[in-house]
């Protein structure tokens, strides 16, 4: 039960798409960490774009810049020019100035959400290989670096450039939760230089390394605020269906007012025929019975999606914790 | 802090002793003055003399306290200054750029560095300065305590242009740190070393600029530690990359980690019992406290807490497994 990992976005077999493995550089990774851990106490989130190339089916992503935290105070603030500027002087130093993505880092995996639906498909609109690596601060801290690229499924994409979020829409692309992202291989390269520097660390850093891999703590604060989480994410998600029950329950009685006028406009005008009289106009059915409007899709959607990562967050977490009790009790067995 | 008498140039069989915040001898050599004569003539940088003490004093330095601040740096940077070294134009052999940090009491922490382009030739050197300046004030947006702390170069002496740049970088920051990273690795390996610039000479003659050693440290986020770990990974695959792994495999991972540790302390208590190593008092401290650690606890006790925790994970993998299925359902009814 433990090892069996569902995946809820479609595995790297059945990826159709131009980007089937990602490469990413050491420094990169150090980057997006040391930007969280400076800016990122605050506020939420922090983003920031990812550099790079190309090459054949593998996205590599060379370098990366932060994006400095929306305020307030900097209404002209121009992102834009920022970026611009940013690119421009980066070309200098001849590091790659082709934009490949951007990454943004994540609160306890929340990161389905609207926003990044929408930037996400901004960019892969713009260049068809870019991705969104999401950085979960918090689960790295607890012993494993947690970075996952995403990109939206080609089928999203339709769906976004028709802007066409209704049922009908969605039903006709068979997009489903699980269809939303696509999860895409990670790999990490690092040069031979870098490699050079990495023993001298190894040699001259003073810091044990720490094993919060291995603490046992089954009731940590992580598993209960995930739990917390997804319990507001699933409140959400029945507030939904009430409503789309809501909607469906008015449309059917709609449709059985609509049938029954219908019927008595036949009867009358039945009526008035063997009567002789001229049989009333028929009138616009539809103006009369408004159809009640639909509620939204997308949101459900999205929400379903964010469930789904809660889920396998908590699974992969509790896997994680049964391996180590299982441990402690070996360990246990072999005292006693 | 005194220097030698002015002398003559082109004697140099008397050693010239500077103590400066370093205390140690100089052997330094002054090339032929271009203005011809013996004697030393007028302030730097006209006569161009500057003392490399760099290269002869450092394997002093292992021994003695260096006076001045820790610099403490983080890997990122020195991953940085590498990924801009392999950038370099063509022809250039070294790159330089700006430091950013943050300066304390006692100590200077690198936190950031980006580089700059320049231009060296035997007799000039030229440094874009505007860039140097677009370019802090793009990192201030991000990250707005950063301060300019001083410089860095790849190569491993220091030569005379770098006194120049840093006496541009004087007039940035107070008391600019220099920063040498060896990527050509002169020395058998990547050193990095920092230094201070100091006056020296006799005051209204001749005046010289001495670069004193500083003591390097290297300080991580707790999220860098394990960022760095992961990088770690890297060296031994031959093809230099490394995946990112999943639950089990980490947990596993960190076992044989502890469980090579362990080996390592038995090997070195057999080889204690065996009279092959003499026994060190405090190691055997240590030791004690080790297996002091691992807490005696009756099987039931045992038992009845493993039993309880496993329970709860289970009821977790449970409940959410059911909430994935619901959400399966809940789309299929409502949305396709």
């Amino acid at each position: 039960m433990a090892s069996r990992k569902e995946s809820g976005v479609s595995s790297s077999n059945t990826l159709d798409s131009p980007v089937k493995q990602i490469q990413i550089e050491g420094l990169v990774v150090l980057k997006i960490i040391k930007h969280y851990q400076e800016e990122g106490q605050g506020s939420e989130v922090v983003q920031g774009v990812l550099l790079g190339l190309v090459v054949e089916d593998r996205l590599e992503i060379t370098n990366c810049f932060p994006f400095p935290q929306h305020t307030e105070e900097d209404a002209d603030f121009d992102e834009v020019q920022y970026q611009m500027e940013m690119m421009r002087s980066l070309r200098h130093v001849n590091i790659d100035h082709l934009h490949v993505g951007w990454y943004q880092s994540t609160f306890y995996g929340s990161f389905v959400s609207r926003a990044l639906l929408d930037s996400q498909f901004s960019y892969q609109h713009a260049i068809e290989e870019s991705v969104v690596l999401i950085y979960d601060p918090i689960k790295t801290a607890q012993g494993s670096l947690s970075l996952k690229a995403y990109r939206l499924t080609p089928k999203l994409m339709e769906i976004c450039k028709e802007k066409d979020f209704s049922a009908e829409g969605l039903k006709k692309a068979a997009v489903g939760y699980e269809n939303m992202f696509e999860e895409v291989p990670i790999v990490i390269k690092n040069s031979h230089l870098i490699s050079v520097l990495l023993w001298e660390l190894e040699e001259k850093s003073t810091v044990p390394s720490k094993h919060e891999l291995l603490s046992l703590s089954s009731s940590s604060s992580h598993l209960e605020k995930s739990l917390q989480m997804l319990m507001d994410r699933v409140d959400d998600m029945s507030q939904d269906i009430v409503k789309f029950n809501t909607f469906s329950r008015n449309t059917s009685k709609q449709q059985q007012q609509k049938h029954q006028y219908i019927q008595r406009r036949q009867q009358e005008n039945t009526q008035r025929q063997s009567r002789g009289e001229p049989p009333l106009p028929e009138e616009d059915i539809s103006k009369m019975f408004k159809p009640p409007q639909p509620p939204p899709r997308m949101d459900t959607l999205l929400i379903a999606g964010q469930i789904n990562t809660y889920c396998q967050t908590v699974k992969e977490f509790t896997s994680q914790n049964l391996g180590k009790l299982f441990m402690a009790e070996a360990l246990q067995g072999h005292n006693s | 802090m005194v220097a030698g008498s002015a002398g003559r140039c082109g004697d140099r069989t008397d050693r010239r002793t500077a103590t400066g915040m370093g205390g140690v001898s100089s052997a330094g050599r002054c090339g032929p003055c271009p203005r011809g004569g013996d004697t030393f003539t007028g302030p730097f940088p006209s006569c161009r003399f500057a003392l490399f003490l760099a290269a002869a004093i450092t394997p002093f330095l292992s021994n003695m306290s260096v006076y001045g601040p820790v610099v403490k740096i983080h890997p990122v940077v020195v991953a940085s200054i590498v990924d801009s070294y392999e950038r370099r134009n063509e022809g250039a052999s070294r790159v330089i750029g700006t430091l950013l940090g943050t300066i304390d009491k006692h100590s200077v922490e690198v936190t950031n560095c980006f580089s700059v382009p320049h231009n060296e030739s035997e007799d000039e050197v030229a440094v874009d300065m505007e860039f140097a300046k677009n370019m802090y004030e793009l990192h201030r947006k991000v990250s707005p305590s950063e301060v300019i702390i001083g410089w860095y170069a790849t190569g491993y002496d220091i030569t005379e242009h770098s006194v120049l740049i840093h006496e541009y970088y004087s007039r940035e920051a107070q008391n600019p740190i220099h920063l040498t990273v060896d990527t050509a690795l002169q020395s058998g390996k990547m050193s990095v070393r920092a230094y201070l610039s100091a006056p020296m000479g006799v005051p209204g003659k001749t005046v010289g600029v001495m670069f004193t050693p500083l003591s390097v440290k290297y300080v991580y986020y707790d999220t860098e530690c394990i960022g760095i770990e992961l990088l770690q990974k890297t060296r031994t695959s031959p093809s230099r990359t490394n995946g990112l792994t999943s639950d089990l495999t980490q947990v596993a991972g960190s076992a044989a980690q502890t469980q090579e540790m362990l080996s390592t302390v038995l090997a070195y208590i057999e080889d204690v019992l065996a009279g092959k190593v003499t026994a060190d008092n405090s190691v055997g401290r240590y030791l004690m406290d080790l297996v002091d650690k691992v807490p005696m606890i009756p099987a039931e006790d045992f038992e009845t807490m493993l039993n309880s925790n496993i329970n709860d994970l289970l009821m977790v993998t449970y409940l959410t497994n059911l909430t994935q299925t619901q959400i399966a359902l809940n789309e299929k009814l409502v949305i396709m």
